[in-house]
C-alpha cells in the first residue's frame, strides 16, 4: 500500500469530533498534501466566472417575455445564477489565495502520490471520441469493441487479443440483450442484417 | 391500520416471480457494485436508467431499490477487507472493521455488519412504511411557496452542510443549476443557454449528466491516478459470530438504527453524520473503550446499522416530497420523471401500488441480501481481484452505451465526455458531486415553483414566503449560511484554511456521491 492510503484510525475520529461540533474540520488528511497554494484551483474559479458570464450574456439576449400568467419570465433566474456564479468565483479565488485547498477524492484504486497521468487521459478521450464518430457508420458492436479494447489498452492492458475478445463479447451481449431484447436504441451500422 | 393493509397488499404484488427476479437482480448487482472499487449504487442506477425505460416502472424501481440497499452491504465488505471504504458511509466501518480483520476476526466483522445491516434495514423500512404516509398527508397541503422553500433548503443542505467546504459546495451547486437551465424554458418557450444548438433545445438529459459526472468522471479520475500495485485483500472465511459477539452487537445495532433513520430522512441528512455519531456513542458507552482503535466489534455494528437505516430514511423525502437527499435517490427520481410519473406527495395517491410494492420489495430485498452476503462473502471478496483496466474500460463502455441510448445521437457522447471532464475537475479540486446532481434535477422544479408562487402573488416578492413551513425553511437556511460567521466571531475555525470549514472529515463527504 502506498503512503497515501487513508488511515482512518487517525483521521476519521478526529473528523467525527469536529463534525459533531460543526465548526471546522482537521485537514490532516494525506490528500490535502497537494500542497498549500494549489494554483490549478484558479482554473476552476475561472471556469465558474466564464460560466457566470455566459449565463448573463445569454440572458441579455432573451427578449422580455413576461405576462400576467408569468410575471417573472425566463430572464431573472439565469441572471441571478450568473451573478451568484461570479460572486462564488471571486470568493473561491479569495479562499485559494488564503491557502484553501479542496481535498482530491480518494478511492480504492486511486494513488494520489503521483501527479495526473495525462497520457492515459488523452488516450481515453481519443477512444471515447472515436466511438462517438464510429457508432453510427460502423454500428455499436464494432465501435463498442474498439472502445473497450482501446480503453483497456490505455489503462495498461497488454493482452490485446484478450481485450478485443472481451470487448466483442460485451458488445454482442449488450446489443442482443438491450437493442434486440429491450428495444434500446443501439445502431447495427454496417452489420445491419447480419446481427 | 390502513397502511398495514396497504403494505400487505404490496407484499402480494412483490411476491410474483418476475418482481422477485428483479429484486434478486437488484440486490446481486448492488452487492457487486458495492464491493467493486470505483462503482457505487448511484453510478449503477444511472448506467441502467436508459435500459430500464423499456421495463415496467415498478420492476425497475424494485431493482433500483435492491441496488441501493445492496450497495450498502457491499461497501462494508471492502471497508473491512481492504481498509479502503468504497462509499463514504462506510468510512467509519473501516476504522474498527479493518483492525478486526487484521486481528483475524474478519469473519465476525463481516457478520456483525451484515446482520446489523439487516436489522437496521428492516426496522428502517418499517419506519418508512409508518412515517411516509404521515409526511404525505402533511405535504399534500403544501403550496408552491412552501415547495420552493423546501427545495432551497435542500440546495443549502447539500452544498453547505455535507461537504467539507461551503464555497466549493456552492460552486458545485451553481454548476448543476446552470446545467439544469439549458434548454427551452417550459413556461415561455424561450431557449436558454443553447447558443443555437438544436440538440440542446430539449436540455441535457439527466441520464447523460449523471452518467457523465459519476461514471465517466470517476473512470477518468481513477485512470489518471491508477494504483499500479493492487492493495492487499485480507483472506476471509465464512462470516459467523460467537455468543459474546452477539451480546456486544445488538445494542449498537439498535442505537445505530436510531441515529441513521432520522438523519437519512432530513433534507440535508445523509449517512456520514449518523455513522460518525454512532461510532462516537459506541466508544463512549463501551465497557471496553480500550479496544476501540484495535478492532472493537461495537464500532462496526453501530455505524453499519446507522448507514443502512439512513438509506431507508432517505426514501421518506424521496417518496413523500419528491426530494432527493443522496445521489442514488436523485437518480431514482429522474427515473420516475423519465417514466412520466410525477414525484411528490401525489405519487402515493396516484400510484399506490407502485409505492407499496416498492416498500414491500425492500423487506424482501433486505432478506435476500442477508442470505446473499453471509454465506457468500468470500466469493464477493474475489471480485476485488478483477483487473483494473477491464473494470474501468467496462465502465466507459456502459457509460457510452447508456448515454447514446437515451436519444440515439452521437452528440450526446461528446456531451458525455465534456461532463466527464467536469466530473474529473470536481474530483481533482475537491468539489462535492451531490450538490451538482441535486441542482440539475431540482433546479428546473425549483424555478417552476418559484415562478408559480410569484404568479399567485402577481409578481410581488412576498409571494415567496407564504406559510409557516416556508418560514421555518428560510430560518434554517439562514442559520446554515450564517453559521460559519458565528464560528468566526467566537474565534474558532480560524487559521485552518477555509477549505475545511464544514463538518466532518473531507474525504467522506465528497465521496458518497460518486459512488
Amino acid at each position: 500500500m502506498s503512503d497515501h492510503t487513508p488511515d482512518p484510525t487517525r483521521d476519521a475520529p478526529a473528523g467525527a469530533v469536529t463534525s459533531t461540533g460543526g465548526t471546522s474540520a482537521v485537514m490532516s488528511d494525506g490528500v490535502a498534501a497537494q500542497g498549500r497554494g494549489d494554483r490549478a484551483q484558479y482554473g476552476m474559479c475561472a471556469f465558474l466566472a466564464v460560466l457566470g458570464g455566459l449565463l448573463l450574456f445569454d440572458a441579455a439576449r432573451i427578449g422580455h417575455a413576461t405576462s400576467s400568467n408569468d410575471p417573472v419570465g425566463p430572464r431573472p433566474v439565469p441572471i441571478i445564477l450568473g451573478i451568484l456564479l461570479l460572486v462564488t468565483a471571486v470568493l473561491y479565488a479569495v479562499d485559494v489565495y488564503r491557502g484553501g485547498v479542496g481535498s482530491a477524492e480518494e478511492g480504492e484504486d486511486v494513488d494520489l502520490s503521483t501527479g495526473s497521468d495525462w497520457k492515459t487521459l488523452g488516450l481515453l478521450a481519443a477512444f471515447f471520441v472515436l466511438n462517438a464518430v464510429l457508432i453510427e457508420p460502423l454500428g455499436w458492436v464494432i465501435s463498442g469493441t474498439i472502445l473497450f479494447a482501446g480503453s483497456a489498452f490505455a489503462l495498461g492492458n497488454r493482452h490485446h487479443v484478450r481485450g478485443l475478445l472481451f470487448g466483442l463479447g460485451l458488445a454482442l451481449a449488450t446489443f442482443y440483450a438491450f437493442a434486440i431484447g429491450l428495444d434500446v436504441n443501439l445502431p447495427a451500422g454496417v452489420l445491419q442484417g447480419i446481427l | 391500520m390502513d397502511n398495514f393493509a396497504n403494505l400487505i397488499d404490496g407484499f402480494g404484488h412483490v411476491l410474483t416471480p418476475m418482481n422477485l427476479l428483479f429484486a434478486l437482480i437488484g440486490v446481486t448487482i448492488g452487492t457487486a457494485v458495492g464491493v467493486l472499487p470505483g462503482i457505487g449504487p448511484a453510478m449503477t442506477v444511472a448506467l441502467l436508467l436508459p435500459v430500464t425505460y423499456g421495463l415496467e416502472p415498478t420492476q425497475a424501481l424494485i431493482m433500483f431499490a435492491g441496488i441501493f440497499y445492496g450497495g450498502m452491504y457491499g461497501g462494508s465488505t471492502t471497508s473491512i477487507l481492504l481498509n479502503t471504504p468504497g462509499e463514504s458511509s462506510s468510512v467509519v466501518t473501516a476504522i474498527e472493521g479493518n483492525k478486526m480483520a487484521k486481528a483475524g476476526r474478519a469473519a465476525q466483522a463481516l457478520a456483525t455488519a451484515a446482520i446489523g445491516s439487516f436489522v437496521a434495514g428492516t426496522i428502517g423500512t418499517l419506519l418508512l412504511a409508518l412515517v411516509m404516509p404521515q409526511v404525505v398527508k402533511f405535504a399534500v397541503s403544501l403550496g408552491a411557496p412552501e415547495y420552493f422553500a423546501i427545495m432551497l433548503l435542500a440546495f443549502a443542505g447539500a452544498s453547505a452542510v455535507l461537504g467539507s467546504s461551503r464555497i466549493r459546495g456552492f460552486a458545485a451547486l451553481l454548476i448543476g443549476l446552470a446545467i439544469g437551465l439549458i434548454g427551452i424554458d417550459k413556461v415561455t418557450g424561450q431557449q436558454r443557454m443553447t447558443f443555437g444548438t438544436a440538440q440542446l433545445a430539449d436540455g441535457i438529459d439527466v441520464v447523460v449528466v449523471a452518467v457523465g459526472i459519476f461514471a465517466v468522471g470517476e473512470a477518468l479520475w481513477v485512470a489518471a491516478h491508477l494504483r499500479r500495485k493492487a492493495a492487499g485483500v485480507i483472506p476471509v472465511g465464512r462470516p459467523w459470530m460467537g455468543r459474546d459477539d452477539w451480546g456486544r452487537s445488538w445494542k449498537p445495532w439498535l442505537r445505530g438504527t436510531a441515529f441513521g433513520f432520522p438523519f437519512g430522512a432530513l433534507p440535508a441528512g445523509g449517512a456520514e453524520i449518523p455513522t460518525f455519531l454512532s461510532y462516537m456513542t459506541e466508544r463512549k458507552l463501551s465497557k471496553r473503550p480500550e479496544e476501540f482503535g484495535k478492532g472493537a466489534i461495537e464500532g462496526v455494528a453501530g455505524p453499519e446499522a446507522a448507514n443502512n437505516a439512513s438509506a431507508a430514511g432517505t426514501l421518506v423525502p424521496m417518496l413523500a416530497l419528491g426530494l432527493p437527499t443522496n445521489a442514488t435517490a436523485a437518480i431514482m427520481l429522474a427515473a420516475l420523471q423519465g417514466w412520466g410519473l410525477e414525484p411528490g406527495p401525489l405519487l402515493m395517491e396516484k400510484q399506490p401500488v407502485l409505492v407499496w410494492t416498492l416498500i414491500a420489495s425492500l423487506f424482501v430485498g433486505n432478506t435476500m441480501l442477508l442470505l446473499l452476503n453471509l454465506p457468500l462473502a468470500p466469493a464477493w471478496a474475489k471480485l476485488l481481484q478483477i483487473p483494473r483496466p477491464y473494470l474501468y474500460a467496462g465502465i466507459l463502455f456502459f457509460a457510452s452505451m447508456g448515454a447514446y441510448a437515451v436519444n440515439a445521437q452521437p452528440f450526446d457522447l461528446l456531451l458525455l465526455l465534456a461532463l466527464g471532464m467536469v466530473g474529473f475537475a470536481l474530483r481533482r479540486f475537491g468539489l462535492p458531486v451531490l450538490p451538482l446532481i441535486i441542482g440539475v434535477i431540482l433546479g428546473p422544479l425549483a424555478e417552476l415553483q418559484g415562478r408559480r408562487s410569484l404568479q399567485l402573488s402577481g409578481g410581488d416578492l412576498s409571494g415567496l414566503v407564504g406559510g409557516p413551513v416556508a418560514w421555518v425553511c428560510f430560518a434554517i437556511i439562514a442559520l446554515v449560511l450564517i453559521w460559519p460567521l458565528v464560528g468566526k466571531l467566537t474565534g474558532r475555525g480560524r487559521g485552518r484554511g477555509r477549505g475545511g470549514d464544514g463538518p466532518g472529515a473531507d474525504a467522506p463527504a465528497t465521496k458518497e456521491v460518486m459512488a
